[in-house]
This record gives structure tokens, sequence and C-alpha cells, in this order.
């Protein structure tokens, strides 16, 4: 693609999230760690982007900005137009509910719940009665494949498994945005590869923007883009 | 939407190691507070449903018991021909003038020897006492040595089967009776016999008390005030139902005791259901973080985490009330100290005791809930993901 096509493409597409100076400092003791150091960055509606860099560079705090479950030093944040550093807690919470869905690296799955249970979660923060969730939870599980584990207990299902549960967990409420944390660093690569296609079915066939992080080549392939972060810097390449 | 149950019920079952020692602890709480809730309400039972309505009870004035109070021979015929009072089967007017005293005897099981009231009375008394029925044996009758006991007598002391003699005054009294009340009273503390006989054994010639029945309410409420206005008679008169009203103080040491003992047990299952929580909410501070990233609210998992400490209470005090019902309709006795006598009552594991023990655990749950919970509901996600 010329680059005259790709910046007219980028002119038209909607702003997801748009990073302004971002830096994150934590004081320990006499010394200052950047975990974040003026970071600037703009995803767009549909993209997949993966963010790499050495650990300690920064990739899970800029996720974790996005999400709002963690608030910069200096900068801004949009999401959606939206300035979510300017929630409070429960309005934090329930934006999160409504835009971002979040997978992490050990799936994080609630033990005592099945599978259909722990999809069911982020619903039950929404006005869906109870067979409206039901039939939300279904169609979620049956998009990862899992259609016919629904009564499993996590304890009763692979790595792979759980992650497409988290998956399912994640797209039930179908948020616009996906926040990947590692999705892949604790799986086998067959199992890694099943949800690096999951991944790739949400952005291509349902608009998903997801922003994952990644030590992973092979899964920052599944990406259209990736951008490095080292010692809390965008490097720019 | 609050976190499901579901999600409660299970933690508690996949702990359930914890779960059940620490509703044990809760349940050993309750079930002393039930234990002292039964005992106060079977006494309150047992003087509260002592005494007719229409009887109304003379005493010397200024006496608050039967015990310290004299009353002079000739003041009975006085009171008995005062207008309002009801007249019996012989037109006789229904008054009865009565005499306590006590005596000590052996305990059936061997665990020593307390005081017992012997009332002395005519058989007008049983006509003023219409709750109470012979059980087994006869009255006794005027003029001999012969006295009636109390079905919990019967059962509680020795030497007081029918056939049995009772020593006690100038000589033996033969037992020849038992009576019972219908609904539990303080005549089941006590032994009758022939007010008069008694006076000579014991060289007594007076009253403690005269209980006499009104024809109506208004007339029982004009008795007393008359009584009690009329300073020639020097009595204070009052409503049956209200002198033995007065005597649940008795049951104040047991509430004192009791309540200290349920405060302190308490406070030690608070801090035993707090430590429990405590754990609970350290071994699923990375759960909490996700519940917390999915959308719920800081209040959602304070909720989650309190109604969870609530549920091991409430199972603790279900435990307890199962452990303590074959206790119900116990009978069991401690000394009345207005009357320096035992007084023999039921316990009585009622609606209210339940209820009560149910509120116990439920506040036991909440303090012991609270501190973890809030600890869950304020720490930070991030931290909380990475535990």
């Amino acid at each position: 693609m010329a680059t005259s096509e790709l910046m007219q493409e980028t002119a038209v597409r909607t702003k997801v999230v748009e990073a302004i100076h971002i830096s994150k400092i934590f004081s320990r003791d006499t010394f200052e760690v950047r975990a974040l150091d003026d970071v600037s960055i703009d995803f767009y509606e549909g993209d997949f982007v993966a963010l790499m860099g050495p650990s300690g560079s920064g990739k899970t705090s800029l996720l974790n900005m996005i999400a709002a479950i963690d608030r910069p030093t200096h900068g801004q944040m949009r999401v959606l137009g939206e300035n979510i550093f300017a929630f409070n807690d429960q309005e934090a919470a329930q934006w999160r509910n409504r835009v971002i869905g979040y997978i992490f690296q050990t799936f994080n799955l609630i033990p005592v719940l099945t599978a259909a249970e722990n999809v069911e979660l982020p619903l039950l923060l929404t006005r869906l009665n109870k067979q409206q969730r039901r039939e939300h939870v279904e169609t979620a599980l049956k998009l990862v494949g899992l259609g016919d584990r629904m009564t499993h207990l996590p304890k009763q299902l692979s790595g792979g498994q759980e992650q497409r549960v988290a998956i399912a967990r994640a797209i039930v409420t179908d948020p616009k945005i996906l926040l990947a944390d590692e999705p892949t660093g604790d799986l086998d690569s067959h199992s890694a590869t099943e949800v690096l296609e999951i991944l790739k079915m949400l952005n291509e066939d349902f608009g998903k923007t997801i922003v994952m992080v990644t030590h992973d080549p092979h899964a920052a392939s599944y990406a259209h883009v990736t951008r490095h972060l080292e010692k809390g810097m965008l490097l720019r390449l | 939407m609050a976190i499901p149950i579901t999600y409660n019920v299970r933690n508690l079952r996949m702990r359930l190691g914890a779960t059940v020692m620490t509703a044990l602890g809760i349940a050993l709480t309750v079930a002393i507070a039930i234990f002292i809730m039964a005992l106060l309400a079977g006494l309150r039972q047992a003087f509260s449903s002592t005494g007719d309505p229409l009887n109304v009870m003379a005493l010397r004035k200024g006496s608050d018991t039967e015990l310290t109070s004299v009353i002079d021979r000739p003041t009975l015929p006085v009171i008995k021909f005062l207008s309002g009072v009801a007249k019996g089967r012989n037109n006789q007017p229904l008054a009865s003038g009565e005499m306590i005293v006590l005596i000590v005897l052996p305990r059936k099981d061997g665990t020593g020897e307390v005081n017992v009231t012997v009332r002395g009375m005519s058989p007008i008394g049983f006509e003023l006492r219409p709750d109470i029925s012979l059980a087994e044996g006869r009255w006794f009758q005027p003029g001999q040595r012969e006295v009636v006991v109390s079905r919990s007598v019967n059962e509680r002391f020795a030497h007081a089967r029918i056939g049995d003699k009772l020593h006690f005054g100038k000589g033996d009294w033969n037992v020849v009776g038992i009576f019972q009340s219908r609904r539990g009273s303080a005549f089941d503390s006590e032994i009758w016999g022939d007010v008069n006989l008694m006076a000579t054994d014991f060289d007594r010639p007076i009253y403690n008390s005269i209980l006499i029945r009104a024809v109506d309410k208004q007339a029982a409420d004009a008795l007393v005030k008359r009584m009690s206005d009329d300073q020639r008679l020097k009595l204070d008169g009052l409503h049956e139902a209200d002198y033995y009203g007065k005597q649940t103080r008795s049951g104040a040491p047991i509430k004192f005791i009791g309540t200290v003992i349920a405060i302190i047990m308490a406070i030690g299952s608070c801090f035993a259901a707090m430590n429990t929580m405590y754990a609970s909410v350290a071994f699923r501070s990375r759960e909490i973080a996700t519940l917390r990233i999915l959308g719920f609210s800081r209040p959602s998992i304070l909720t989650c985490f309190v109604l969870e400490s609530l549920l091991i209470s409430l199972l603790g005090a279900i435990s307890a009330v199962m452990m303590m019902m074959p206790f119900n309709g116990l009978t069991t006795g401690t000394s009345n100290q207005a009357t320096f006598s035992e007084v023999i009552f039921q316990m009585k594991i009622t609606p209210d005791v339940i209820v009560s023990a149910l509120m116990f655990a439920v506040v036991m749950g909440i303090i012991g809930g609270l501190a973890p919970a809030w600890h869950a509901s304020r720490q930070s996600i991030l931290s909380a993901l990475r535990d």
C-alpha cells in the first residue's frame, strides 16, 4: 500500500485511543523509576496492534492505562473521545464494563464458577434479563468453539480452553476494544495459535480494535502494526 | 446486579475445613446465647403465665413478697366481704388466707439440697387457681397432715412421690397427690397443704398473703385500690399477675452472667470469622482484581465478602439451633431471690429466641466480615493482580 493511501485511510478512520505525553514515574526510596516516559501513541478503530518490548519496558503499564486501571503521573488519554482519567472508581468500572474487554496472561477465570457463569459475569452489570444473558453467553462461547463446555469448571478445561473462555468473557458485552496482556504467554504453541486465530477473527470479522502485549514474535505476526517500547519510551522505527 | 451468591457459596464449599471450623466457633457462641435466652424465656413464661387476671393479692403494706409479708388473721374476714369479691360453689367468698414456709429438700440427682416453697392454703385456694389441676392422687384434706406436690417437685426431689412422707414442722406430712399447671407457672415449684395445720406446726398464727377473686376486671381494679387506700387494713393490694410478673427478676443473675459470657465468646467468634475472611481475601486477591476489571464496583466487592461472612455465621447459627433444640422443654431450676427457694421452669426455645439467635449471628457475621471485606474492596487492582 502506498504511503499516501495509508495516510488517507488513517485520516478517515476513527481514533479509538489517543495517548498524549503519558509518563508514569514510581518513586522507590531515593530514586525514580520511569515506567512510561512521555509516550504519545494513537490507535484506530479496527487496529490489531502488538506492543512489544523487554520486561519492564512499560507495555503492561500502557495497557492498564488504556483500561483505566492505572493512572499516569503526567499526560492525558482519550479513549473513544472520553477523558478516562477524569473518571472516579465507579465511573471507570462502569466504563470498562461497557467499552473494554480484557484478556489476561493467566486467564483469571473464577475457579468456582462454570465456563458459562464466568462468561456471564460482565453481563450481570447490564440491563439484560436472564434469558438474554444466556443467549449472549452461548453465542460468545460458540464463537470461541466452546459451546459444549458451558458447564465445565476451569479446572476441567485445558489452558487453551481456559483462555478461550476468558476471550468469550471479554467479548460477551460486545466491547469496541480488546486489551490482551500476553494472551499466549502461558500456552503451548498449538493452543497459542488457536487463541491468536480467534483474536484475528474478532478483529477481521467483528471489527474489534485489539491491543496485545506480547514477547512472542509469532503472536506479533498476527497484528497489523507492531510498536516497540523500551525503558518506558516508544521506539520510533 | 451484584456478584452472584453462588460465587460465595461455592467458595465456602471449596474451603470447607475453614468454613466448618469458623461456623462451629460461631455455633458454640450462638448455642450459649440460645441457652441463656431459653432459660430466661422459660423463667419469664413461668412467672408471666402465673396469676389469674381476676385475682387480687393482699400483702402487708411495704412488703414486696409473700415471705416478708405478715397479715393478721382477723383481716381475712374483713377482706372477703368487700364488695366486688366473687362467690364460689357454696356461695362462699373466694378468698384464701395463705402462708409460705421454706423447707429443705434433697434433689433426686444427688446434687445437693435446696429450699422449696410450701404453701399453706384452704381448699378455696384450688378454686382460685383454675390453671392448676390434679394429675395424680387426690387433694389434701383440711385438718390432715397431707400435702400435694407439683409435678416438677415430684420429678426433681426425693421423698416427693405419692405415699412418701415429708418431714417438716412438727412431724411428717403424707404426700397424697400431684398437681400440674396447664401452661407452666410459678406454682410448679410448690408444695401445698392445709394452712391452719401449718400455722400450728410453725407457731405462726398469721397469713403471709390473702388471695381473692373479683367478679370482673373493674372490680379487681377497685379492690386493688380499696385495699391499698384503706389505712386501717395496712395492706397493699395488687393484681396476682403483676406480683408474679415482677419475680422474673430472679433471672437477672442468669441474664448478667450469660450476657457477659456470650459477649466474650462473641468477640472471639468475630475474630475467628475475621481471620477466616482475611485469609479468604488474601487467597482470592487476583479474583477480586479480575472482578474489578470486569466492572464490579468497590461496594459490590464489599457486599460480596460481607455476605460470605454472613453465610458462615448463619450456618453457625442454624447449627446452634439444631444443637440446642433437644434442650427445648428441659426442666431446670434456679434460686428465686424473692422467695429464697428454688423456682422450677422449663427451657423454652421460642420463635423469638431463634430469631434473636439468628440476629446475634448476623451481627457477628457483619462485624467479623466488615474489615476483611473493606480491605478486599479497597485494595489496588494492580497490586492485587500481582499477588
